[in-house]
């Protein structure tokens, strides 16, 4: 074999039929084009972060639109079909878990894309577009794990979304009408999971594949910027191709993320909580772990500050962010010479970890708090381990219709009305501060035990302030048949 | 080694790493697949379980019959994550000796549905012309069987009827789950 010719015969050029197809669309040239990438300096493990994000975007695509194969966005049905998605379809747990989580390990990877980036400069050298496009896609991201967490209306969502709109109204004169844009109205109904949904399934992801396109474009357009001693405009250093030894990094990275991910839903699969009733006064909103230093700076400064801290503040630092590399121009990359960007940085990171910190230890040592979150987080432990109830479109078994329906239950409900329950319990056995919700009691117990829990209330429920219950035989039984048609 | 033998080398390692590389990603891209095709599949594992008993109306109403009569029934079926109450018509035709029999109106041809004309002594299918004995025995036109008589049964002087559908196109009355 004459071995001169070999070169030509790269593994990447077509034959045959794949010839013919590299003729009418030069998809070969395309793929060879992006596997033969130079990197000044070689493939490195920190390079690693914008191929995971990448990654990441496109399970959650997949899972998410698996996901809408059962998913309906009104407020009548979300709760409904999240908890027909975790409790009923095969491997649907999985796949919510999959989806929620996915959310978490983007923005963690966008922080760590973020990090090597500054700590790199890697933003210096002409590549001020390829940073302003990746600024739009973080704000996007977080728009996306926004919009997304409302989705399953249950109560978490509800309140946490609730709180995070009202925050829009700090803005002066634009605030309110904006945030009944956002809501479709004064208040969180079923306009909003429409907007929300919208907004999470069609007008971030496209604008989200949208900057991704430009985001890769420009990013092969100025080149890998290489380690931090490569000259930013005109790299010195020998190259390596991104095939293989990059590409086998970043699939390594990959394979990493979907195990990692896989584990923590399979092991500790996310949490749906009880449907959201805006009633409930008792209830402490808590936002995405990420979300939570801004939930803390805006309780520091809270009040006639906030729109200092809510709006202009932020505002501020993110037009700092997005101006880093008209800022910092200078060629020079090593981080220990470039103080003020990097220390910058990190002292942002400090805070924004430390007000977390903060946050976190404030619930754990506030007993009142401590002990209203325990208890919603049992709430949303014993909703997962109810079964699921098909909801009823069947008119004459509606909410409120079948108490008119059975006699024993009318009866019941006069007991409950007129009796001291209904003044802790709530009208409606909703629940109150004094006292939790009774709504779905009926399928933690069967009559017999819910009639002697009434005789016989336990410790618990004695020091709660629940007295026992002195009724006759008949009425305890009309009473505990309400209690069981409380749905 | 001279250069052209380095690069062939070079050559066949890349190639090696690329088969190496497709073969990881083809196992963990089907090992994900199977949770995906598992929940897209699940509706047609889990078929909403048994058909449900519907009242059809007292059997005092049937009892002098000697045509078949239409009745609307209530069907409480489950659709995925919600219940509900599905209409559809049945009718109740005498079966001799005062015996009664209840009959799907979904046409054993293509699913339309079958009307009973008086004046012809007939059922008719308005689709196709399928034609049926008032009994629902299979008389003329391009159905394959008679038309499908439903499980039913008296309860308390009630008439009741377990409504199924059954593949068309088919000469042996087949139950869709």
């Amino acid at each position: 074999m004459d071995t001169k010719h070999l070169p030509e015969k790269d593994s990447t050029t077509p034959t045959g039929w794949k010839e013919w197809l590299n003729s009418r669309t030069g998809c070969y040239s395309l793929l060879r084009g992006a596997l033969d990438e130079p990197i000044p300096g070689g493939a490195r493990w920190a390079y690693i972060f914008g191929s995971g994000l990448l990654y990441l975007f496109l399970s959650q695509v997949i899972t998410g639109v698996f996901l809408a194969l059962y998913y309906v966005p009104s407020s009548d049905h979300a709760h409904t079909t999240v908890a027909y998605i975790s409790k009923v379809v095969s491997s649907g747990l999985f796949l919510r878990s999959l989806h929620a989580y996915g959310a978490t390990a983007i923005v963690i990877l966008l922080f760590l894309h973020i990090s090597q980036t500054l700590l790199y400069g890697s933003y210096k050298g002409r590549r001020e577009m390829l940073w302003l496009s990746g600024c739009f896609l973080l704000a996007l991201m977080l728009g996306m794990a926004f919009t997304g967490y409302l989705l399953p209306w249950d109560k978490q969502a509800y309140f946490a979304s609730a709180v995070g709109t009202n925050i829009i109204t700090e803005i002066p004169v634009i605030g309110s009408p904006l945030q009944e844009l956002l809501r479709g109205g004064s208040q969180m109904g079923t306009l909003t999971i429409s907007r929300f949904f919208v907004l999470h399934v069609f007008v971030l992801p496209g604008l989200l594949i949208a900057f991704i396109g430009a985001h890769l474009f420009l990013f092969r357009k100025a080149g890998p910027a290489g380690p931090i001693n490569e000259d930013p405009i005109q790299p010195t250093l020998p190259v390596q191709k991104f095939y293989p030894r990059q590409l086998a990094m970043d699939m390594v990275a990959a394979l990493l993320i979907i195990v990692a991910l896989g584990l923590a839903a399979h092991f500790f699969p996310f949490r749906l909580g009880p449907e959201a009733v805006a009633s409930d006064t008792s209830y402490i909103p808590r936002p995405e772990w990420y979300y939570v230093p801004i939930f803390e700076w805006l309780k520091v400064l809270g009040g006639k500050w906030s729109l200092l801290g809510g709006i202009i503040l932020p505002g501020i630092l993110a037009a700092i962010f997005a101006a880093i590399p008209f800022i910092d121009r200078g060629r020079e990359r090593r981080p220990w010479r470039r103080p003020v960007v990097v220390g910058g940085f990190v002292i942002f990171a400090a805070c924004y970890a430390g007000l977390g910190v903060i946050s976190y230890h404030g619930d754990a040592t506030d007993p009142i708090v401590a002990a209203q979150l325990a208890r919603q987080r049992q709430a949303e432990i014993d909703f997962m381990r109810q079964p699921f109830e098909p909801e009823s479109s069947n008119p004459s078994s509606a909410k409120g219709a079948g108490v008119a329906a059975d006699p024993l239950i009318a009866k019941g409900a006069a007991i409950f009305a007129a009796g001291p329950c209904s003044s802790c319990h709530g009208v409606k056995g909703e629940g109150t501060a004094a006292a939790p919700q009774l709504i779905g009691i009926g399928q933690k117990f069967n009559p017999d035990s819910l009639a002697y829990l009434l005789h016989h209330p336990t410790a618990d429920m004695t020091d709660g302030g629940m007295p026992k219950v002195d009724l006759s035989e008949t009425d305890t039984k009309a009473l505990v048949a309400y209690l069981r048609s409380l749905k | 080694m001279s250069a052209p033998a380095e690069i062939n080398e070079q050559m066949e390692r890349r190639s090696f790493l690329g088969l190496l590389l497709g073969t990881v990603s083809g196992i963990v891209g089907a090992a994900m697949a199977i949770p995906l095709v598992r929940f897209a599949t699940f509706p047609l594992r889990n078929r909403s379980g048994q058909a449900s008993w519907s009242d059809v109306g007292k059997v005092d109403e049937f009892q002098s019959l000697n045509a078949p009569v239409p009745r609307s029934i209530d069907i409480q079926t489950v659709e995925g994550w919600r219940s509900s109450v599905m209409q559809n018509s049945v009718y109740v035709v005498p079966n001799g000796s005062g015996n009664l029999k209840v009959l799907s109106s979904v046409c054993p041809h293509l699913g339309c549905a079958i009307r009973w004309v008086d004046d012809k002594d007939r059922f008719i299918c308005p689709c196709h012309g399928g034609t049926f004995t008032k009994s629902g025995e299979r008389v003329s036109g391009p159905p394959l069987r008679a038309m499908d008589e439903l499980e039913s049964k008296v309860e308390n002087g009630i008439l009741r009827v377990r409504f199924q559908y059954f593949r068309q196109l088919d000469a042996n009355k087949e139950p869709i789950s």
